[in-house]
């Protein structure tokens, strides 16, 4: 069953041409990958998917992108809720400037939940389902910038996944972290597939091929190739993709 | 030739640093030296004395007592621990009732031992005299002089440093009033300055922002007494016809100038910490399903909180140190302030209004200089707060 589907789509930051008629397909529960150089448009792509780039003025999207069959473009969708549903991990850990445990339950406390028993159950199993708490167990009370690169990238994975989120976007998760916990978020990544659908953007194209079942591959706001990952790495039918991926450009 | 160029560069601006650093040193000690010497200052006016009759047991009177006996509050000695004789006082200018103008003689030589034989027929008289006037070996007491102690100057509540025998320093009032009127300068512009500065940061477009915040910039330009005009002819009628104030000149109409004057400083400084905020963590709130409002309450003012705290603590800092407008508008009557509608006085205000009257030296100029101090004191600690804010910000950001 297709999870998202993105149907001719073209974007424009003022004049700048982004994204060129990108009509692609996300299955549910698979792990997808965009890799391509820098300035590609697969961050821009993947910022469609939970409307962050609305954020930006002057930026215009032309054809229509589904999740769950329902086009979140439409008129009568409601962002905050299409959001909750659509979960983002960033480049950079970002945790806010407030306790473990209130980082976790922030998504839950801004839905409207407020019974405490369900809040500190849910944040505790989204730690333990971001492998984080053996780690902060103890120290739950901690200011989130206490803990390391790796552990924020994890709580912010933690804090994402808290609002149960059926899509789950990450941008680059892994490019400010050392190689250690690089291998703990690819880790989390595999594990984290059977709950939900992921789409991640990398620059790391061994990790691509570790952590992905479909990748795409994205050259100056056009998709080149998309394909299972493994037909992509070892045997891609662009020239394009051929030599990205043996990195004779890029 | 070029490096005997950089050598004097090198000697001019470390001479102009530490010559700049010794004037404002110098400024402060003098400050300090004039200000400390209030309390060397005798509680009598100098040259002159209080004389009772010899049959009279009280030496004693602290300032307070003395003024109160020469406005007639207190006037009888038992209340001073003394015999049940009702006060008289004698001023110098009262000689005229007593003694004709033959008997004071054309250049007033028989003054002296006229007086001293009246005060020593007289039981229950107290004479405030020049001291050369008393003859020698007069048949007198005195009453004994002290220094003005520091604890009637800080807690004493009455203030007027021109009263005569003895001046009364009380600076209570003073400083009541002050923190009076910025505490409420404060609670208005508060409120106002954090919403316009949330407006600026996060919901107004980029074009009313150009166009505001040089505007609200502005308001920090215009000088303070076109502020204290402004309330002079605006505010203060306002009240008076509001509540109906026999005055407008109150602490509420100099708070509410002073708000207007924070206002700006509040402003700028919050919208720049707000701004600040890294677009990280909106991203991130946003991600979450947060809308604008909760991102802004939950994310952007608590992790800009330190920022604002600054803000208003500048804001404060204007308030408790402006002069001129405040001297406009609050009518200036130094007592301490019950009501925010009663007209009070501050420190500022004091020091700018009476400096120009008080004879340099003497004991109403020094104490002008100790209010001076505690100022200083007053905006060092604000300064402090700042600091400690903003480095805690600093330390929390790394």
């Amino acid at each position: 069953m297709e999870k998202i589907e993105a149907k001719d789509v073209n974007f424009y930051y003022g004049d700048f041409h982004a994204l060129k008629g990108i009509t692609m397909e996300i299955p549910e529960h698979k792990v997808v990958a965009f890799i391509g150089p820098s300035g590609c448009g697969k961050s821009t792509f993947l910022r469609l998917f939970n409307r962050m780039n609305d954020l930006i003025p002057g930026a215009r999207l032309e054809g229509s992108i589904l999740i769950d069959g329902q086009d979140i473009y439409g008129s009568g969708v409601q962002v905050d809720e299409l959001r909750k549903n659509v979960g983002m991990v960033f480049q950079r850990p970002n945790p806010f400037p407030k306790s473990i445990f209130d980082n976790v339950a922030y998504g839950l406390r801004v839905n409207g939940i407020k019974d405490k028993e369900f809040i500190s159950h849910r944040v505790e199993e989204s730690l333990k389902g971001a492998a984080l708490w053996n780690e902060v167990k103890d120290k739950l009370n901690a200011s989130a910038y206490a803990l390391s690169g790796g552990q924020q990238q994890r709580l912010c994975i933690a804090r994402a996944m808290a609002v149960s989120p059926s899509v789950l976007l990450m941008d680059e998760p892994a490019s400010a972290l050392d190689p250690i916990s690089t291998a703990k978020v690819e880790e989390l990544i595999c594990e984290l597939r059977n709950e939900v659908t992921i789409v991640i953007v990398t620059h790391n194209m061994q990790q691509a091929s570790r952590v992905s079942d479909k990748t795409a591959f994205f050259y100056m706001g056009e998709m080149v190739e998309y394909d299972d990952t493994k037909v992509i790495f070892t045997n891609p039918h662009k020239e394009a993709t051929q030599n990205y991926i043996t990195g004779r450009f890029g | 030739m070029k490096r005997f160029l950089e050598k004097a560069v090198k000697w001019l601006l470390t001479a102009s640093g530490f010559v700049t650093s010794a004037v404002i040193l110098l400024i402060i000690g003098f400050l300090f030296t004039e200000g400390a010497g209030l309390f060397r200052e005798k509680v009598i006016e100098e040259g002159y004395v209080l004389a009772l009759n010899r049959e009279n047991p009280v030496r004693k009177m602290d300032a307070a007592q003395i003024k109160a006996v020469f406005d007639e509050d207190i006037t009888n000695w038992s209340e001073l621990g003394g015999p049940d004789l009702p006060i008289e006082t004698f001023r110098l200018e009262d000689a005229d009732d007593y003694f004709s103008e033959e008997e004071l003689g054309s250049q007033y030589e028989n003054a002296g031992s006229l007086i001293a034989s009246l005060v020593a027929s007289r039981p229950g008289m107290v004479a405030f005299v020049p001291e050369t006037l008393i003859p020698e070996g007069a048949d007198l007491n005195f009453i004994e002089d002290s220094s003005i102690s520091p604890a009637e100057v800080f807690a004493g509540s009455e203030w007027y440093p021109t009263a005569t025998p003895a001046p009364l320093f009380g600076m209570w009032p003073l400083l009541a009033g002050t923190l009076w009127v910025s505490f409420f300068a404060i609670l208005f512009a508060l409120p106002f300055g954090i919403s316009i500065a949330v407006y600026m940061a996060e919901v107004a477009s980029e074009r009313v922002r150009n166009f505001l915040k040089p505007v609200i910039e502005l308001l920090n330009g215009i000088p303070s007494v076109v502020y204290g005009f402004f309330g002079l002819i605006v505010i203060v009628p306002l009240l008076q016809q509001v509540f109906g104030l026999p005055v407008g000149e109150s602490g509420l109409a100099g708070s509410l100038v002073l708000a207007i004057m924070a206002l700006p400083t509040i402003v700028t400084v919050a919208e720049d910490a707000m701004r600040n905020c890294p677009r990280s963590l909106r991203e991130a709130s946003l991600a979450l399903g947060a809308t604008k409002w909760q991102t802004i309450s939950r994310v952007v003012i608590p992790s800009s909180m330190s920022g604002i705290a600054s803000g208003v603590v500048l804001g404060i800092g204007r308030a408790v140190g402006e002069t001129m407008a405040v001297l406009m508008v609050t009518g200036n009557a130094a007592v301490v302030p019950t009501s925010i509608l009663e007209p009070l006085r501050t420190i500022p205000a004091t020091i700018a209004a009476e400096l120009g009257e008080a004879p340099a030296g003497g004991a109403h100029y020094q104490s002008l200089f100790l209010l001076g101090v505690i100022l200083f004191f007053i905006t060092f600690f604000i300064n402090l707060c700042v600091e400690f804010i903003s480095s805690r910000n600093r330390a929390k950001n790394s």
